[in-house]
């Protein structure tokens, strides 16, 4: 048998050590000639992670685009596209790969120029912590800010707030702790876990990946030091309750029909009771199956295949979950939005949103406000154009099932796409936080107890809420109805007062019946609806 | 907390790629190159889809200048694995003679593969073809998204990718427009071997160290793999010990004098190189942007 063929990897896989176990996504940014890409060739090139031939070509390159005079122009690595290298800037987010000993690295390379904001936050949104660079001679920019407040946005939540180019400005300290003080004061409200400040020069190597001569007064870690070390874990991911969106329905044959998704949150075992959003029907999982056998576990990131008990109703777009805890189906949503199309978004227009697995119709109901994201200041607002970003109400045309955690990246983030020209034209973060504030602020003083409305609130909804509009259309429509059912009581029991009652008792019964009987919504046009994810 | 390991996570990144084309495009394909990182990609898709077989078949688009090992072994597996493979020549490109000693590599390449491909997507309607280009392979590769829309003509445009933020990939299209869709955008060639070694992958044996006939030809090592390549005056073919770190058509494709003979032997040898895989793919070296021309006609 001439197998050999097709067995040629045969010596056992134990035999070679695992290169670095650990995985880090970063991305860096910064303005125009902060030297972003001289940072990155730098940590490609201290890592011993750029291979001859390529040395070689960027020496080529240095002489014919190089902007170092005889020195390497280590952004010619990254700039891959013609036309970056023309014009020596960075249009679109590039992605590269080094090790360290201890770790895996891939960096996101990220434009600076706001008019590829677009393209920073792709980088942006799965990296797990953000090298934002300060050319220290220019200090705080609003480019910074900006950077600073999408990257929050994306959920970002380590900072590393690299102050480069110390060389021009003789390595002073007194320079890096104003520019260090003013930054940790400007982001105070952004909700960073941790900002860690190195001074650097990328060009010569100061404090990337041994520590600078040049810089005796300081003492924390260099960066690739921090790199190294950083433990940037969404510690609530895994430990949540479990959580998979439907990606796929696996049906080889009659025999077999397996739900295949990648893990969201939580963990799973066979034997566990999971529930099919929207329409919470109830099952238990049988089998986690993989083509290496079934698995006794698996957690949050791993992409599996589940197969239940039941013949429950579930496809793709409906969400398995242990439990409602975390979730929360929605018909509105609050969110704020970074529009990346020319065409600006106003309200009262349409457009498909993709949430995880699931896609809806959603119209743009308001635009409560424009975040100018160099200040931090909101500002009203009529529409909200390329590169701006704006906290938007949006109604959906079938519930999507979402996190209450704010930055979760999994359930609370989602696309909208130009039904069009099928161009993504925003990404969104849903804010609940944000929902709740706009509900309490809408309602007068005397009402204003979001978290105990009276008796009247439930039953009628809050004023201006489409729950209140509903009550005042079912009055309108019931009221008539009511007095013919009552004019009916008073004929045949031929007693006045029995009649009134009647028709009393009719017109508050059915809102309070409905007030009672639904689950509760957090959000007033929230509906649990069975089935609509299908 | 439970964190994946690093090729754990890679992993189902592209479990998750090759789903999310499933569910949302008509007509899938694989594009299969025989290589090592096709062999990781056909290895990924008979694991997202597991128990069914990947519903989508498998294109080799032959430029018939492949090594032959390369294509025993592609029949091979095809027939193992079950997959419901295409093998696709440019009919015009043989009748016209063009061939990579005679017509030059670009020429060659542009008639043979990428206008091979073009017609083959075109010919089976396909409108998503999943490809094994990593971002670490090459500059204007490192700026793609994964999934990367092409025109009704195949053309890619640089400037004006849709953004990719988390793991939302908008999969909409116009008809005629199509994806390229790369499941393994974030592994690098380590990753690769580490992955072949750790699922026991199987791969051509070209990648192992062996006596080779070759000949020194403007600095790379080219293998004779049969007559078809006339010796130039003077050229005398050696029997040395050599592998290929990628697959390509084979007097395109230089050989490294190398005694691994064995994944652990690669993988050693690997992470102590000091020169990148592309090296010997004679293709790339046109110009620095030469890659990222061919990708705008509708190379891969």
């Amino acid at each position: 048998m001439s197998d050999a063929l097709l067995a040629v990897a045969e010596a056992p896989p134990a035999a070679i050590a695992p290169r670095a176990d650990s995985l880090l996504r970063f991305f860096t940014c910064g303005s125009v000639d902060d030297g972003k890409s001289t940072l990155i060739g730098r940590l490609l090139y201290d890592t011993g992670s750029v291979f001859e031939d390529q040395l070689e070509a960027l020496e080529r390159d240095s002489k014919k685009f190089g902007t170092q005079g005889d020195n390497l122009d280590f952004a010619l690595l990254l700039d891959g596209l013609s036309a970056e290298r023309e014009q020596g800037i960075t249009i679109d987010v590039a992605y590269r790969y080094f090790s360290s000993k201890t770790r895996a690295f891939i960096v996101a390379d990220t434009p600076g120029h706001e008019q590829y904001t677009r393209n920073m936050a792709t980088g942006a949104s799965t990296a797990e912590l953000a090298i934002i660079l300060i050319d220290a001679r220019k200090g705080i920019l609003p480019q910074t800010m900006r950077h600073s407040y999408i990257v929050s946005m994306l959920g970002v939540r380590h900072i590393v707030l690299a102050v480069n180019k110390m060389d021009l400005v003789d390595f002073s300290k007194a320079v890096f702790d104003r520019i260090v003080a003013e930054y940790r004061a400007a982001m105070s409200e952004l909700g960073f876990e941790s900002i860690i400040s190195i001074p650097l020069s990328a060009r010569d190597g100061d404090n990337i990946a041994t520590p600078s001569k040049r810089t005796p007064w300081y003492h924390g870690p260099t960066l690739l030091g921090h790199l190294d070390t950083v433990d940037p874990s969404f510690a609530d991911r895994s430990d949540a309750a479990f959580a998979m969106p439907v990606q796929w329905v696996n049906r080889p044959n009659l025999d077999f029909r397996g739900f295949a998704g990648t893990i969201a949150s939580g963990k799973l075992r066979p034997g566990d009771e999971i529930m099919v959003l929207p329409g919470a029907r109830k099952s238990r999982v049988t089998r986690i199956v993989t083509s290496d056998g079934d698995l006794p576990e698996a957690g949050a990131g791993q992409a599996v295949t589940l197969t239940l008990a039941d013949e429950v109703d579930c496809s793709r777009g409906d969400v398995l979950a242990a439990t409602l805890h975390r979730l929360t189906p929605r018909r509105a949503l609050t969110a704020r939005v970074l529009w990346m199309i020319d065409e600006p978004m106003t309200a009262g227009r349409e457009y498909i949103i993709q949430h995880a697995t699931a896609s809806a119709n959603a119209h743009v109901a308001t635009l409560h406000y424009v975040i100018d994201i160099e200040s931090f200041v909101q500002k009203p607002a009529d529409a909200l154009a390329m590169n701006q970003i704006g906290l938007v109400s949006l109604t959906c045309d079938k519930p999507l099932i979402v996190a209450r955690d704010r930055g979760d990246r999994e359930l609370g983030s989602f696309i909208l796409i130009d039904r069009l020209t099928n161009q993504t034209a925003a990404l969104g973060v849903i804010d609940l936080d944000a929902a709740s504030a706009l509900e309490a602020a809408a309602m007068p003083a005397d009402s204003a107890t979001p978290h105990s409305p009276g008796i009247f609130t439930r039953i009628a909804g809050a004023p201006g809420s489409p729950e209140r509009a509903r009550f005042r259309q079912e009055l309108m429509v019931g009221a008539p109805l009511a007095a013919a059912l009552g004019l009916l009581a008073w004929a045949i029991s031929a007693s006045l007062p029995a009649g009134i009652a009647v028709a009393l008792a009719d017109i508050v019964a059915r809102p309070a019946l409905r007030a009672t009987v639904k689950p509760a919504p957090a959000s007033p046009d929230d509906t649990i609806d069975p089935g609509a994810g299908i | 907390m439970m964190r994946l390991s690093h090729l754990q996570s890679l992993e189902a990144e592209s479990i998750q790629i090759f789903r999310e084309v499933a569910a949302t495009c008509e007509k899938p394909v694989l594009l299969y190159s025989i290589g090592k990182d096709s062999a990781v990609l056909l290895h990924l898709a008979m694991k997202a889809f597991y128990p069914a077989k990947p519903p989508f078949p498998v294109l080799h688009v032959d430029t018939t200048w492949k090594f032959r090992e390369m294509i025993e072994f592609r029949d091979r597996l095809a027939k193992e694995l079950g997959l419901d493979l295409i093998v696709h020549i440019n009919q015009e490109g043989v009748k016209a003679g063009v061939n990579p000693i005679d017509s030059g590599s670009r020429l060659h390449t542009d008639v043979m593969k990428t206008q091979g491909l073009k017609q083959a997507l075109d010919k089976y309607g396909f409108d998503a073809a999943f490809g094994g280009a990593r971002r670490d392979e090459e500059k204007s590769r490192a700026k793609e998204r994964v999934f990367s829309l092409r025109s009704a003509q195949h053309r890619w445009d640089p400037k004006n990718q849709r953004p990719e933020p988390w793991r939302l990939y908008n999969t909409r299209k116009r008809p005629g427009e199509s994806f390229r869709v790369f499941p393994i955008s974030n592994w690098t060639e380590a990753d690769v071997w580490d992955y072949i070694a750790r699922e026991n992958i199987p791969v051509v044996p070209l990648y192992f160290a062996a006596m080779r006939p070759v000949v020194e030809r403007d600095g790379a090592l080219i293998m004779r793999d049969d007559e078809r390549m006339p010796l130039l005056p003077g050229e005398v073919v050696q029997n040395r010990m050599v592998r290929f770190r990628t697959l390509g058509c084979y007097p395109l494709t230089g050989a490294v004098e190398s005694s691994a003979a064995t994944l652990p032997d690669i993988i050693a040898e690997m992470r102590a190189s000091r020169a990148s895989e592309r090296q010997g793919r004679i293709i790339d070296h046109d110009g620095s942007g030469s890659m990222e021309a061919k990708k705008q006609e509708g190379y891969f």
